[in-house]
């Protein structure tokens, strides 16, 4: 993104390093060398329009951030304190009601099992994500072509993958069909107990989330420099012994991403049951039931505090987990 | 972050606040009442009315209405938004002004917030005198809504399986219809019951039976209190068995989780399927898809609940959305003139087999059986509706929503432990806790 700022007028150079790299070390080494020739180079601070150039820059992203994320967020905050029904122009501040009560109701937290399910998934997604990932940076045949095959299902729309799904799970359906042509011949309902239902869905949301794991690993795997793959071949060391000491620690930090987002996606599932089931079945998450709560039976403070929990539920296990398995630097040289 | 840029941050909050206070808010309504127009070409104005229907506006239905309804009042603007999640939609659209002229009640909205939203359509004296349902919408005398039309509701059959099974006449008992069932299952190789567990709201029309069960008309009013609605011999209960029980013999579909409304049509007019529980307004429905498949239409029949009281079948009629004037409307006798017109003058209820919400009208044509075999209907008061609803939200229960049926169902089936007993043990205390705590 900087390469090209050299030949842009100097405002708009100096805007997009600052908005890029904020750091005040870059600044002062970069600043004066970059600037074009011809007297002495005026810092860009020193001019008001090229002052506030930047905010103009992020005017629109940050109205937008600012109305579709942190004004929604505060008003839930702001309703889990009411026992506002989503519709009335009155509501009745309660305190801690809501939150006592969610606190109160163990049922309302008995849906994380179900989290479970997916918990173990995601740790089948980012093993076979990251399986992929290695076989296909090395150089084989057709490997674009498997990269879209295998990012592809990520760029379906969830409610598209739901019914897609839907029909693939059916008495008689896709995988019935499958089945019977390998002579498996099943009359198991996939979706009709609770065990299998959440196994298929969570087997549902590994055939989607695949695609972003692997693509996640496949980048950080292909910054790795070639010399070190053929520093280690001299050495004598097999595919295996390069991903152990090579591949692996070098893509740690986005392995330990994925684990965060993998434990945070799987507390709060939504599409893919909610289309298939609709948590019928022992297959309700706790997002479902938030929904729930505030669409089919009108406790939106409720369900507003519920939301505010799940959010400090996922900021305390990020917490813990980084605490645990802190981001180290990653010096391969 | 110098000071300019601060200054900045706060100024696009400021602006952000400000946008969203000015969407907020609003003043309240002013009770003005909607009234019918005296001459047809006085009133003018452009009137938006909502509706789920989003097939018929599609399909240039509703447009054809509005040009017949332009034949009495010429100067009136008729547009239609089909909104595909109604209840979800209008209720968001409610916290701000804009939610057309003419709209349908969403169920979330409590009925003491009626006056808020609302334009009073006339007194209960005026109303109830012409309408059915006008209990509903009451609040303090006045009505704010007029049902859209009213339904009967049964069970959807096909005869020519049931009379294959050997069964002619309706069943009286619930153990008779189990017995029909099961022929069906034993003679033909068509599914007996079809539940669409999936889509979940076709189990919702289980509910509206409470009162054809006990030829009650104040059924629905009397669940407003801690009164244990599953209790042995409850109207709920009676209802609630006879699911669990054609699920628990293995007379519904194999695989309940992936059923499907749309095919389920289809199925059941060629004869795979044998029998759904639904309002009357689905017969037509049903009809067209036999139609569509190229068999006779005569084949699907409907069926009251099998119970029966002094030796005749009941059929409660309960009242679909209510159609109601926004409070905010500028043309409110425009609005009024369609609501009026609609309901009495459009044909729509003949067309769509429903219950006509004019009292004086008769039963439609797909009620024909009821009339012939001496059916006795009457209208379910729906004057505690609100408090019943508060309860049922306070219990979380959802005796409008498909939630704990398919509990039920897989109660029934298996998939979820527990006895049917203990099941409904459990909502009944749920019901009667909630019921000490909503409203009061």
């Amino acid at each position: 993104m900087t390469e090209t700022t050299d030949t842009a007028p100097r405002g708009a150079a100096a805007t997009r390093r600052s908005s890029a790299d904020a750091t005040h070390k870059g600044r002062g080494r970069r600043g004066p060398r970059r600037g074009p020739g011809g007297g002495q180079p005026r810092s860009w601070r020193q001019s008001p329009l090229s002052r506030i150039t930047p905010w103009l820059f992020l005017v629109a992203p940050l109205a937008l951030l600012i109305t579709f994320t942190y004004i929604p967020v505060a008003s839930m905050i702001s309703y889990s304190f009411t026992d506002w029904d989503g519709v009335s122009p009155d509501r009745e501040v309660v305190g801690l009601d809501n939150y006592v009560q969610i606190f109160t109701r163990p049922e309302l937290f008995r849906v994380f099992f179900v989290s479970g399910y997916y918990l173990a998934a995601s740790v089948v997604q980012i093993a076979v994500a990251l399986y992929f990932a290695v076989i296909l940076s090395f150089d084989l045949r057709f490997r674009n072509f498997f990269k879209g095959v295998l990012f592809f299902p990520y760029l379906i729309n969830g409610v598209a993958i739901g019914f897609v799904f839907l029909y693939f799970f059916q008495d008689g359906g896709t995988l019935d069909s499958v089945l019977a042509w390998l002579g498996v011949t099943t009359d198991h309902p996939w979706l009709g107990d609770p065990t299998s239902a959440n196994v298929s869905l969570a087997g549902v949301s590994v055939w989607r989330f695949t695609g972003l794991n692997f693509v996640l690993f496949l980048g950080a795997i292909q910054s790795i420099p070639g010399e070190l793959y053929e520093a280690a071949q001299l050495d004598g060391a097999g595919r295996w012994k390069q991903f152990r000491h090579i591949i692996a620690p070098s893509i740690k930090p986005v392995i330990s991403l994925s684990v965060i987002l993998a434990i945070s996606g799987s507390l709060s599932v939504f599409e893919i049951p909610y289309i298939m089931t609709g948590g019928a079945t022992g297959t309700q998450t706790f997002v479902i039931q938030t929904v729930k709560l505030a669409f089919q039976f009108n406790k939106t403070g409720l369900a507003s505090a519920a939301a505010v929990v799940l959010l400090l539920i996922i900021l305390l296990i990020t917490w813990i987990q980084r605490r645990l398995v802190p981001d180290d630097k990653v010096d391969l040289v | 972050m110098g000071k300019k840029s601060m200054a900045l941050t706060g100024a696009l909050l400021t602006a952000a606040m400000l946008t969203v206070a000015g969407c907020g808010g609003g003043g309240g309504a002013d009770g003005e009442t909607a009234a019918s127009p005296a001459d047809p070409n006085e009133v003018s104005g452009e009137i938006k009315v909502l509706t789920q229907r989003t097939d018929l506006v599609q399909k240039g239905v509703m447009a054809k209405y509005a040009a017949e309804f332009n034949k009495v009042y010429p100067k009136v603007k008729v547009s239609f938004d089909g909104i595909t999640d109604y209840e979800g939609e209008v209720k968001i659209r409610m916290n701000a002004k804009s939610y057309g002229d003419v709209l349908f009640i969403p169920g979330a909205v409590a009925k003491n917030d009626y006056p808020k939203f609302f334009a009073p359509l006339g007194t209960t004296a005026e109303l109830s005198s012409k309408y059915r349902f006008s209990d509903k919408t009451e609040v303090d005398g006045k009505v704010y809504g007029v049902a859209q039309f009213g339904t009967a509701n049964g069970f959807v059959y096909n005869k020519a399986l049931w009379r294959k099974a050997g069964v002619t006449a309706w069943p009286k008992t619930p153990q008779e219809f189990l017995a029909g069932l099961k022929a069906i299952k034993e003679k033909t190789s068509a599914t007996p019951y079809y539940t669409n567990f999936k889509d979940g709201w076709p189990l919702v029309q289980w509910t509206a039976n409470n009162g054809s069960v006990g030829c009650d008309a104040q059924a629905g009013n009397a669940l407003a209190g801690p009164v244990s609605p599953w209790k042995a011999g409850g109207e709920l209960h009676t209802i609630d068995s006879l699911l669990h029980d054609i699920v628990k013999q293995g007379l519904s579909e194999k695989d309940p989780t992936t059923t499907n409304w749309e095919t389920s049509k289809a199925l059941l007019a060629e004869g795979r399927i044998a029998t759904m529980m639904l309002g009357s307004w689905s017969i037509t429905q049903m009809q067209g898809a036999a139609k569509e498949a190229g068999v006779s239409p005569d084949d699907i029949g409907f069926m009251p609940f099998p119970v029966q009281k002094d030796g005749k079948f009941c059929a409660a009629v309960v009242s679909d959305y209510q159609q109601a004037v926004s409070a905010y409307s500028e043309n409110k006798s425009a609005a009024r003139a369609w609501i009026d017109w609609f309901t009495e003058k459009s044909g729509y209820s003949a067309t769509e087999g429903v219950v006509s919400a004019v009292k004086a009208a008769p039963m439609p044509a797909t009620l024909k059986d009821f009339v012939d075999n001496d059916v006795t209907f009457f209208d379910r008061s729906e004057a505690k509706t609100a408090a019943v609803n508060d309860i049922d939200d306070a219990a979380e229960i959802g005796l409008n929503k498909p939630d704990y049926r398919q509990k039920l169902i897989d109660t029934a089936r298996g998939a979820e432990k527990g006895s049917l007993e203990d099941f409904f043990a459990g909502l009944n205390k749920r019901w009667d806790e909630a019921a000490k705590t909503a409203g009061s």
